[in-house]
């Protein structure tokens, strides 16, 4: 039976569990003279046969589910004749998509040895026996949970407590998920990122200035060696975002202080939506925009300017996160310039200066440190932004300022590395994650910087 | 007193640069405001620009005669003859009979390449469901070529290549004139998945890709998030754990997309052997990333319940858990809605993660499951916005479009929702 239909069935036989403990409590309680002789309503003693019914059997399916491909994988490869057993993990990968090739019929049977042919029909009768397992497994418990339950409903047991208490649990972990992702992230990139260092010193990687992640396929191959140097994608990286805050910075920063200090309510109602729709363009608008429209105008300007422009040039991926950031940066220093105190705008005005001489003298000096923590996010957002560099960045890494030239960015090569086939435990593959590992900390550290700053200058005024 | 008035006087000679530098300084505001808005504008206007052309199909329509000698197909019930068949014979036939000044074998090749490739196959479609087609004559439509497809839309926009010969555009444009092609609107794009021909490419399977996800990723998102608010805004003890989740929490909400691009693929994919670009794996990775978005939202609504609702409750003997459950959250509902439709048009948009996981195969079948291969909305517009065949950038315009009328509409429930039941207090 298919997981999705698996989850319906047991919704039925939570609400079946439901019903049954509301009856039983119910008919328990006639005997003592109404249900007000019950420690707790029979909604309460229902609820929990339901919980009993419904939680354990969801956990079991959840790590079937999780762990089922796994160990049907590991069970095939291990059933491989000794001649065929994988060597290494790259290759182990390779065997198992031809298997599963010639089990979904995408390759024919003829063409593979008989041994994979033999692998592909016990991978198929593997899963089919595992989905009726599970499907058996995860009723009997359904079943099961909800007939304890039910049997152990008595009118001296306080059930709203115990539902409660057990509700509290799961908000509980609800709310832990947060740290395991967390936990997920950092343990998901660390462990690739040592293993890559493993194969390429960890100060190549970051002093390295040249980026050229091929790995030879023959020993003999000429540029075997590839070059793992992360110095000209962080230059790019850098380029692009510091040409995004030349952009956004500037433009939010004074449509924030328009809108906060001179727009008439009307006039703000009308204008913030529509900068809020900038922010609401999925990115990967933004980057058919920047490579389609953006960068074929560059050049063309660029070349009627006698300049010579790159058709992917650092430029227009910049000017178009710029534009994506602009409602980012005005909304953060419109939160702050809000946040200063009228008496200190008051005090400015009454004094005869203008709005303006307000606006510079007195109320920016006091947002400062807040729009500074703004303009930090804005950074860690472009630094970490991906469609928009994926669609109209370079690829080739090149250590340079000149925003007409193309540079590649960090992202950019994640995304090259990871998508389409991979070789796993090739430097190229690992090197995505040690990437991204630089990434996470870098966004990180400016996020808890400006956290901590935004967080500081709210309180001097709160 | 003579102080005082020289001071008046610098004071009253300043004010007229003062008040300069005020318009000045205004002027700026609104040039800023002017620039974003333009920005808007020129996004908007160049998306619909290059892609409202993308929602028309150019097609043929021409009496075609099933003559079963021209097709070598004298018993169309044998499946080894149907198989064997000749299906564009009968199309360049017609065409044929159209232009009459066409002879030659090079220029019936010539011809051919006004037809669609994917002709033929709804030709062979027809023969096979009903065989006493054969040696009738029939008004049929059809796609034509992609290069026709660009010639009868941008033939006068320098932009665009035009790949037919000379020859060939002399034909394309007297069957133009005469309405045997014609523009008419693109229901292929709604009701196929993607290909590799523009023309019989559609944005079917991306949808439905794209609601099997958001469908994964708003069943598990929204009761985990608002649980989770509800833990920290309501039972959570004042200590180093709770602190510990709240920092975990915002700076989730700060991390890269792509960061959980890299989780998804070293935990579901290679740790748990999830099978890559299907709908659930897709839906974990969006869930984890909008669940911090949901969180926040959720726990700011259920903040703006005041304490007295809470006090009332208790007053009359509600457990701490009846408070939350018969009070509270009903009246935070609204808030969390409108919170969580934000973090599922967010997660509607995006892309990077989703590269990472797999979701970039190309994938004709509209997914019919959760775990069969799929892609999604942003994912095909990608796709295709980066395949160098002309006709794909307009459908990727296109594609664009509806994504954008999604996004709309789910943020204008959202307005519409906080507007009708948001109560303040």
């Amino acid at each position: 039976m298919q997981p999705a239909n698996l989850i319906p069935l047991i919704v039925v036989l939570v609400v079946i569990a439901f019903a049954l403990g509301y009856a039983r409590s119910r008919a328990l309680a006639v005997p003592m003279g109404g249900i007000k002789h019950l420690k707790s309503l029979p909604f309460y003693y229902a609820a929990r046969a339901a919980m009993w019914c419904g939680l354990p059997a969801l956990l079991v399916l959840a790590c079937w589910l999780g762990f089922e491909g796994k160990v049907i994988q590991t069970l095939v490869v291990g059933s491989l004749p000794a001649e065929l057993q994988p060597d290494s993990a790259g290759k182990a990968s390779l065997i198992l998509s031809q298997i599963s090739n010639v089990a979904s019929g995408a390759l024919s049977a003829d063409v593979v040895p008989p041994a994979i042919a033999e692998a592909a029909s016990r991978l198929t009768g593997l899963q089919q026996s595992s989905q009726t397992m599970m499907a058996l497994l995860v009723i009997c418990i359904a079943v099961l949970g909800g007939f304890v339950a039910w049997l152990r409903i008595a009118p001296h047991i306080n059930a709203r407590e115990k539902f409660e208490t057990t509700l509290r649990r799961i908000f509980f972990a609800c709310a832990g998920l947060a740290i395991l992702t967390t936990v997920g992230i950092v343990f998901s990139v660390i462990f690739e990122t040592i293993r890559f260092f493993g194969k390429v010193p960890i100060t190549e990687f970051l002093f390295g200035t040249s980026w050229s992640p091929q790995t030879a396929i023959r020993a003999d191959q000429v540029g075997a060696e590839g070059a793992f140097g992360m110095i000209p994608l962080f230059v790019g990286t850098l380029l692009i975002s510091a040409i995004a805050m030349v952009v956004a910075v500037p433009v939010g920063l004074m449509s924030a202080i328009y809108l906060s200090e001179y727009a008439s309510p009307r006039m703000r109602g009308i204008i913030k939506p529509l900068l809020e729709m900038l922010a609401g363009v999925p990115t990967v608008v933004y980057g058919f925009f920047a490579a389609l429209t953006v960068a074929p105008f560059i050049s063309g300007l660029a070349a009627a300017l006698g300049l010579q422009a790159s058709a992917e040039s650092a430029l227009a991926a910049g000017l178009v996160m710029g534009i994506m950031i602009i409602p980012f940066v005005s909304s953060l220093s419109d939160d702050v310039i809000n946040a200063v105190p009228q008496s200190l705008r008051d005090g400015s005005l009454a004094l005869g200066a203008t709005q303006s001489e307000t606006m510079k003298k007195v109320i920016f000096p006091a947002a400062l440190p807040g729009i500074m923590g703004g303009i930090l996010l804005a950074v860690s957002r472009a630094i970490g932004e991906t469609m928009i560099v994926v669609m109209a960045a370079g690829l080739a890494a090149n250590l340079t300022a000149n925003p007409l030239e193309a540079v590649t960015t960090v992202t950019v090569q994640i995304v090259t590395l990871l998508v389409g086939d991979q070789e796993f435990d090739s430097a190229k593959t690992l090197a995505a994650f040690a990437l991204g590992m630089l990434l996470f900390v870098v966004t990180l550290a400016l996020n808890v910087i400006a956290l901590h700053v935004v967080r500081k200058y709210r309180e001097q005024y709160d | 007193m003579t102080n005082s008035t020289s001071q008046a006087e610098i004071v009253r000679q300043s004010l007229k640069r003062r008040y300069r530098k005020e318009r000045r300084f205004r002027a700026y505001g609104i040039a800023a405001i002017a620039v974003a808005l333009t920005a808007l504008v020129v996004l908007f206007a160049d998306i619909i620009g290059k892609g409202y052309t993308g929602f028309l199909k150019t097609t043929l329509t021409l009496e075609v005669t099933f003559d079963p000698e021209l097709m070598y197909l004298e018993d169309p019930t044998d499946p080894a003859q149907l198989r064997n068949g000749d299906y564009l014979a009968p199309l360049i036939a017609a065409l044929k009979k159209e232009l009459p000044e066409v002879s030659g074998r090079r220029a019936e090749r010539a011809l051919k390449g006004l037809i669609s490739s994917y002709a033929a196959s709804d030709v062979k479609d027809l023969v096979a469901a009903d065989p006493a087609i054969m040696g009738t004559t029939q008004r049929l439509t059809f796609l034509a070529s992609d290069d026709v497809d660009v010639f009868a839309k941008h033939r006068d926009d320098a932009s665009y290549s035009i790949k037919l010969t000379e020859q060939q555009q002399a034909w394309a444009l007297t069957l133009l004139e005469r309405g045997i092609i014609e523009n008419s609107f693109n229901d292929v794009f709604f009701s196929n998945g993607d290909s590799r021909d523009p023309g019989h490419a559609g944005v079917l399977g991306a949808i439905v890709g794209s609601l099997l996800t958001m469908a994964v990723t708003l069943l598990l998102s929204f009761p985990i998030g608002v649980s989770a608010a509800i833990y920290l805004e309501e039972f959570a003890p004042q200590n180093r754990l709770t602190d510990f989740i709240e920092v975990n929490i915002n700076n989730l909400a700060a991390v890269p997309s792509i960061i959980f691009g890299l989780l998804g693929l070293a935990v579901f994919i290679n740790l748990f052997g999830m099978p890559r670009s299907v709908p659930v794996v897709g839906g974990l990775v969006l869930m984890l990333m909008t669940l911090p978005t949901i969180i926040i939202s959720s726990r700011a609504a259920i903040k703006s319940v005041p304490p007295s609702i809470r006090e009332a409750a208790q007053g009359i003997g509600a457990s701490k858990m009846q408070v939350v459950l018969h009070h509270v959250l009903p009246l935070a509902m609204p808030g969390m809605l409108t919170g969580s439709i934000i973090g599922m048009a967010q997660a509607l948009g995006e892309t990077a993660p989703l590269l990472l996981i797999g979701m970039v195969a190309f994938i004709v079948d509209v997914p019919d499951g959760f775990f069969s291969s799929a892609t999604v909305l942003p994912v095909q517009i990608f796709l295709w916005a980066g395949s160098p065949e002309q006709g794909f950038i307009e459908r990727a315009s296109a594609a664009i479009m509806v994504l954008l009328a999604f996004l709309i509409s789910m943020n204008a429930l959202a307005i519409w929702l906080r507007k009708r039941l948001e109560r303040r207090w």
